[in-house]
């Protein structure tokens, strides 16, 4: 049974569940990541079959968690901790910023922190605050990890065996609005390398570049451009850091036409850092500005407004055709 | 030598050992002996040679008819979680006493940092409860003037309002006021770094703080083992002030423990740590599924100790309370029930360019600019076209 439709949360669970079998290193740590397998289930049967000292139920302090996951990989362990919840991250943030993502460089390369921190993220679920948000350009910003996110199930599955596997610090936002959404996983073929974009649908006109929650929305606003006789070009990501500028720098030099679409706000987004990179690249292949559809300068608001501040299929036509009216 | 290199060589057994402890620990964080009570889960009144209280028929009463209308409001706002008004609720179910006791004890100058769950508490700041619905209907983030009844904002990130509450005390001690901050929180965030730090300011600072822990024994799905291997009121003394276990289902002993701690900060004798062993009925929040990870007999030995059937076996026997009165409550909490419910239905969704509204104090260039191209984006679907 190399090919199974699994929803995304299910294929992290098989992605964790075959990297304890594997290698006796991996540990899963979190709050309620045992008994419960976690408040989405990711984790669900793991403390069951691979015991309490494999699959640990922290105490409930995140800088905790993160700090002594990098003391477990400085003996050898590789570990791969859930943050509950986007919001959560914080109290945990200095550990990683100030020491995860450091610590490699500091010892010349002597020491390897191969962590995962995974962070179920996003908006889309009509939650309470500190549920919905979109940092991963907190963590992007800082040298020293790596971020990346997938937005189907394959992706889910073997973007997770390969930030375990690897010996960087991975930040792993999980879409959880996509949790539920099913997809086929083929667990003997290896889809693609981590930090490679990948285009998702074909076109000529325009790309829309995303990552994580958005790629869906990106290839339904494709569909409907396509109704309407524009062939646009979508672009999955994967990886916010390192990004794969070729992939993107090829798609434009194409399509003359960018949106880059993202839940986090634009101000200081990855959509920024996008703009400004193929802008030096592809300046005299474009035909229009690069536009950003993503949250505003706001703190993501309660859930009753959320679709008005969430990327919505209307707003990213919009760019579209803000974007083709150049 | 070859000793010690033969047992350098012995397995370590590490993980056995962990384990093994972990079960022991479990065996210390039992309720007994320490516990204040003051009144038992059959309803008898005991003295405690420490902490005694002499209340009124009203005041009983008082305390009785609080406990009850709490949770009639809580059991609201759960049904209206069912119904789809509300996206979430956090239930108070089972920790009446210790939100009545403690929020009864406060004056009006005191001030409160609560979790989440303080809906008790709330209800003796006299904050309308339907101003605690609107941040689980998604409507706000919470929305109420904390000011007007010295009731912070709930506090979602687990934790952080401990430190906040030891600020607020360093602030009322400055001004030389004799007001006292009570911060509540739970077992899970006992755990967090913000808490331990709050312990450390308060006592460096010698802060006019009432830690008041509800030990209601899960962190979601995370006993108190899970977070600690002493009773946590014994943390307070590695601290340098005092802690002090209370039984958080008996109302009396929460007011009494409670009031003592507050009159202690008062005096300017720093603060005090006080653990209300309880026991969270239901769920976490609605999201919650407890049958996953606890068993139902754990929840009916608490059934037993509950707050509010404890006190209403006492003021029976003592007739503080006639057939009559408890009708008449009963009358009010149904009437409360409903006027939360009705004010919850007419609660209107906030409007779209809200989101925009008090981002900053002195405003900003880019909320600005974004809010007029919202609005543009928003008008260009004004002529009829399906958004």
């Amino acid at each position: 049974m190399a090919v199974q439709k699994l929803p995304l949360a299910k294929a992290l669970n098989e992605s964790l569940r075959k990297a304890l079998e594997t290698d006796p290193k991996v540990l899963v740590m979190g709050e309620d990541v045992g008994k419960l397998g976690g408040v989405f289930r990711v984790t669900d049967g793991l403390q069951k079959d691979f015991g309490e000292e494999r699959v640990i139920d922290t105490p409930l302090a995140e800088s905790g968690i993160v700090g002594t996951a990098i003391g477990l990989a400085l003996r050898g362990y590789r570990p791969v901790v859930e943050i509950q919840f986007d919001g959560f991250v914080f109290p945990a943030y200095d550990q990683i910023v100030t020491q995860l993502a450091k610590m490699h460089a500091r010892a010349l390369g002597k020491i390897k922190l191969p962590v995962v921190v995974r962070i179920p993220y996003g908006g889309g679920i009509g939650a309470v605050e500190h549920h919905s948000e979109s940092p991963e350009a907190l963590f992007a910003h800082v040298a020293g990890l790596k971020v990346v996110s997938p937005s189907n199930s394959s992706d889910a599955y073997w973007m997770l065996q390969q930030a375990i596997q690897s010996d960087d610090p991975v930040i792993f936002f999980e879409p959880k609005r996509r949790y539920w959404d099913k997809g086929e996983v083929d667990t003997e073929a290896i889809p693609g390398e981590l930090h490679k974009a990948r285009t998702v649908r074909e076109g000529t006109d325009l790309t829309l570049a995303a990552y994580g929650p958005m790629v869906k929305l990106c290839l339904e606003a494709a569909a409907v451009a396509a109704e309407e006789g524009r062939s646009v070009e979508v672009l999955d990501l994967r990886s916010m850091s390192p990004i794969d500028f070729d992939a993107v720098q090829a798609s434009v030099e194409k399509t003359r036409r960018l949106v880059v679409v993202h839940e986090a706000p634009v101000f200081y987004g990855s959509g920024a850092e996008i703009a400004a990179r193929i802008t030096e690249r592809c300046f005299y292949h474009l035909e229009a500005p690069v536009l950003r559809v993503g949250g505003y300068h706001a703190p993501y608001p309660p859930a009753r407004l959320e679709e008005e501040y969430l990327p919505g299929l209307d707003r990213v036509l919009d760019a579209v055709d803000r974007s083709l009216a150049y | 030598m070859t000793v010690e290199g033969t047992a350098a060589r012995k397995p370590r057994r590490s993980s056995k050992r962990t384990s093994a402890s972990a079960t022991k620990a479990a065996g210390a964080l039992s309720a007994e002996p320490q516990l204040v009570q003051l009144l038992t889960p059959e309803g008898e009144r005991v003295q405690h040679p420490e902490y005694d209280i002499d209340l009124s028929p009203d005041e009983l009463r008082g305390l009785y008819r609080d406990m009850v209308l709490t949770r009639r409001f809580d059991a609201e706002a759960t049904s209206l979680q069912r119904q789809g008004e509300l996206g979430l609720w956090a239930s108070l179910l089972g920790q009446e006493a210790a939100q009545i006791g403690s929020g009864r004890a406060l004056r009006d100058d005191d001030y409160v940092f609560p979790t989440y769950r303080e809906h008790g508490v709330a209800w003796c700041r006299g904050v309308d409860p339907t101003n605690l619905l609107g941040m689980f209907r998604g409507v706000n983030h919470g929305g109420w003037d904390p000011t007007s009844n010295n009731f912070h904002l709930y506090t979602i990130v687990i934790g952080s309002q401990t430190l906040h509450a030891t600020g607020y005390a360093m602030g009322v001690a400055k001004d030389g006021a004799d007001s006292a901050v009570i911060a509540y929180f739970g077992d899970g965030a006992s755990s967090q770094g913000d808490v331990a730090e709050s312990f450390t300011f308060s006592a460096v600072y010698n802060a006019p703080v009432v830690f008041f822990c509800q030990n209601n024994q899960w962190a979601i799905s995370e006993p108190t083992e899970k977070q600690t291997r002493v009773p946590l009121y014994q943390r307070a003394q590695g601290f340098g002030f005092p802690g002090v276990r209370v039984d958080g289902n008996d109302v009396l002993a929460c007011l009494a423990v409670t009031r003592s701690a507050l009159e202690r900060a008062r005096r300017g004798e720093g603060p005090t740590l006080v653990e209300a062993f309880t026991y969270r009925m239901g769920a976490h929040t609605t999201s919650d599924d407890p049958t996953r990870y606890r068993l139902d007999d754990e929840r009916a030995a608490w059934e037993a100790k509950d707050p509010i059937l404890r006190l209403r076996t006492y003021l029976e026997k003592e007739r503080l309370a006639d057939a009559a009165w408890f009708e008449e409550l009963e009358a009010e909490s149904e009437s409360l029930g409903k006027r939360v419910r009705e004010a919850v239905r007419a609660m209107p969704d906030p409007e779209h360019m809200a989101m925009f509204d008090h981002v900053y104090a002195d405003g900003h260039a880019l909320v600005d600019e974004e809010r007029a191209q919202f609005a543009a984006y928003q008008a260009s679907f004004a002529d009829g076209e399906d958004k």
